[in-house]
């Protein structure tokens, strides 16, 4: 659905909704506690970035935070259907997918408070976080850098015939700068098993992608210039997440190559830190608010004959696990000075002379 | 023993290692099918095939992003930059993110890498294609960059370079591929961070890198002659550093010249220069000198850039004075 948004100050930008019709996944073949899973993991990030962003707001996080509130689905769903062994690469928003592939919140959010209990002691901070032990390789806050390095992990799988696949996220605005040309062509020549997936949540920083890019889908309209099969899918809605992500993989591990998704969502708040996202219509805002990914999946289990009673139980389990990271992560050291050395060099030190 | 030419000593060199370690592999444009545009990966395609020795599009940013996403995950690959000039497209990948990711991720991930280009003036390219860049990678933390002068020290310094843990900046001088040396057979090694004493000397240390070794010597020759015994120093290694070799000559000489192609402004013998300010200062017998290009783009003409690439007797005039004041 496509509203016109004639007193917008931005041009002639308009209001994108996602289709309106809630209930076309309702009969998917996704067994039950799969779903159940999805809905865990939507409340968790959720609830984990809400956390964040108060502990932001108490000056306790500093630097700045990205925040995916809103964009849950497209974690929640590319998560469920990886495998293990799969690996993610992720942008400075990374919060949501570094705790798809389970790493735990806690090592997260001290890391986002400067911890030595931190996923990196400190050293990396809330746009970088990296788990090699569940495939996270790491969130990259240099737009479209990690696309042409999803690319070399997806090569390396294959090369060594190890079966992975390499998932790689990135916004809208990214499909303007040219790593992200270079390394949709590069994917498509070796046919290297890697899957682009582009979240477009319609703003680069605090422009609407729309006002600054020639073809209305900025990802998916340019991928079948190089090669590429791609698709336009519902971010919102878990379910058709999961159901893309795992064709694409599976794709992507038959040995048929590199695809793109670019799938439509919107972040509840600003770009990062405080930014209120002013420049949003607010008629944009509050449409899309009522297409929230949370309250969309509850409904769809809701019908499917869940008890509100079992959803509000996970709901304070989550709301449980935060609290305790968050008291975890408060309770940190800070980083022992002497790590600021380390770590240079694969020795282990940063010593440049003899 | 052979005698090689220095453009055979880098697939020399890399071919030693791919027959060591199946982990290693080679990209870049034109390097599968064509050898190299400078003929520098002759015969690996031969000997290793496709799967190992690949051509890649133009795209310096894709080229490099892959190699290192391949080296994040088991892989040793070799990366070929055409010019070093050309690192300026790809510079992203390289400072933000293959040299930061192993200190960001706190040791979590390693990037055994090198990077290979073509590096240098004297071949008449012009500016875009003959800069030596070598000290824009060394100002980067995370970086280890190295320079050979010898057909012998390509094969050692690639070796230690393929086998390193850390990303690697190989620099081959341009100016030197066709230059002939004796290289041993069998397998060599060298150490990163080691250089090389080329010729002895009492009354001067006089630092040379790539192309500037050769010139820096036929200097020496020309000193001897008039008196001055000079030492020369193939500084080889950039990152790590061999500050004992350097500072150990400068104890004994008491006289210190840098001799590089940089343009004037912060090149690598200015670094060399502060820390032997700073740390030996009383073993100075009188200034450092700094041997560089001029401030400027390289210009094309021979006569012109002739005039402005330190030459041996620019050298050893510099020194000769700075020894009669
Ligand atoms: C090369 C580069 N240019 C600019 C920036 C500054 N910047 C950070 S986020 C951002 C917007 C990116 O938008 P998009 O790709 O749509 O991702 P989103 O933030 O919406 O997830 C910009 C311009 C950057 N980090 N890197």
């Amino acid at each position: 659905m496509r509203l016109p948004l004639s007193e917008h100050g931005y041009g002639t930008h308009q209001v994108v909704l996602p289709p309106s019709d809630q209930t076309r996944h309702d009969n998917d073949e996704i067994p039950l506690q799969k779903r159940l899973d999805l809905y865990r993991s939507l409340q968790e990030m959720r609830q984990f970035e809400k956390r964040a962003y108060d502990l932001f707001m108490r000056q306790l996080v500093k630097g700045t935070s990205h925040l995916s509130l809103g964009m849950e689905a497209i974690s929640a769903g590319f998560g469920a259907a990886m495998r293990a062994d799969d690996l993610t690469f992720a942008t400075y928003r990374g919060h949501a997918h570094t705790l798809a592939r389970g790493v735990p919140m806690t090592p997260v959010l001290a890391e986002l408070l400067g911890r030595s209990n931190g996923l990196m002691a400190g050293k990396g901070g809330s746009m970088h976080l990296t788990s090699v032990e569940h495939g996270v390789l790491g969130s990259y806050a240099i737009i479209g850098a990690h696309l042409t390095i999803a690319n070399g992990a997806a090569w390396s799988a294959q090369y060594r015939g190890s079966g992975q696949v390499t998932v790689c996220f990135f916004g809208d605005g990214t499909t303007n700068i040219g790593a992200f040309h270079e390394a949709l062509n590069y994917a498509a020549v070796y046919k290297l098993p890697v899957v682009f997936v582009c979240e477009n949540n319609l703003y680069m920083e605090y422009t609407s992608i729309a006002d600054i890019t020639a073809v209305a889908h900025p990802a998916a309209d340019r991928a079948a210039a190089y090669g590429l099969q791609s698709q336009i899918i519902d971010g919102n809605d878990a379910d058709e997440v999961y159901g893309t992500a795992t064709a694409a993989i599976e794709r992507a591990r038959r040995g048929e190559g590199p695809s793109l998704v670019e799938a439509l969502t919107y972040r509840h708040g600003g770009h990062s830190r405080a930014d209120p996202g002013k420049y949003r219509p607010s008629a944009e805002v509050e449409a899309w608010k009522q297409y929230d990914p949370i309250p969309v999946y509850r409904g769809r289990l809701l019908r499917l004959g869940v008890d509100e009673a079992d959803l509000d139980v996970i709901d304070k389990e989550v709301a449980a696990a935060v609290d305790l990271a968050t008291q975890e992560a408060i309770a940190g050291d800070l980083p022992d000075p002497a790590s600021a050395f380390t770590d240079l060099w694969a020795d282990g030190g940063s010593s440049w002379r003899n | 023993m052979a005698e090689l030419t220095y453009r055979d000593a880098v697939a020399r060199g890399i071919a030693q290692e791919m027959r060591r370690d199946e982990r290693v592999v080679m990209i870049g444009e034109d390097v599968a099918g064509a050898g190299g545009v400078f003929k520098t990966t002759v015969g690996l395609l031969d000997e290793f095939g496709p799967k190992r020795v690949i051509d890649t599009p133009i795209s310096e940013q894709a080229i490099l992003g892959a190699a290192m996403g391949a080296a994040m995950t088991g892989l040793r690959p070799v990366a070929e930059i055409m010019f070093s000039d050309f690192f300026a497209v790809c510079w992203d990948i390289v400072v933000n993110e293959i040299a930061k990711t192993r200190y960001m991720t706190n040791g979590q991930i390693t990037i055994p890498l090198v990077i290979k280009t073509g590096n240098g003036g004297g071949l008449r390219f012009g500016a875009q294609h003959s800069q030596a860049i070598e000290n824009w990678a060394m100002a980067v933390p995370g970086l280890k960059v190295v320079t050979p002068s010898t057909p012998r020290d390509v094969v050692g310094l690639m070796a230690a370079a393929v086998r390193s843990d850390d990303p690697v900046l190989f620099f081959e001088h341009k100016g030197l591929y066709s230059m002939k040396g004796e290289v041993p057979d069998g397998e060599i090694i060298d150490e990163l961070g080691t250089a090389v004493v080329r010729r002895a000397g009492t009354d001067a240390t006089i630092l040379s890198l790539g192309l500037t070794v050769g010139r820096a010597l036929d200097a020496a020759g020309q000193l001897a002659e008039r008196g001055i015994q000079a030492e020369v120093i193939d500084v080889r290694s950039l990152v790590p550093l061999d500050t004992r070799t350097i500072l150990g000559s400068l104890a004994k000489t008491g006289r210190l010249f840098t001799v590089e192609e940089n343009p004037r402004l912060l090149g690598w013998g200015a670094e060399i220069a502060s820390i032997a300010a700073e740390e030996c200062f009383w073993d100075l017998d009188g200034p450092i000198q700094r041997i560089t290009t001029p401030h400027i783009p390289l210009p094309s003409a021979d006569s012109l850039e002739d005039l402005v690439l330190p030459s041996a007797d620019v050298v050893a005039t510099a020194v000769e004075k700075a020894l009669q004041s």
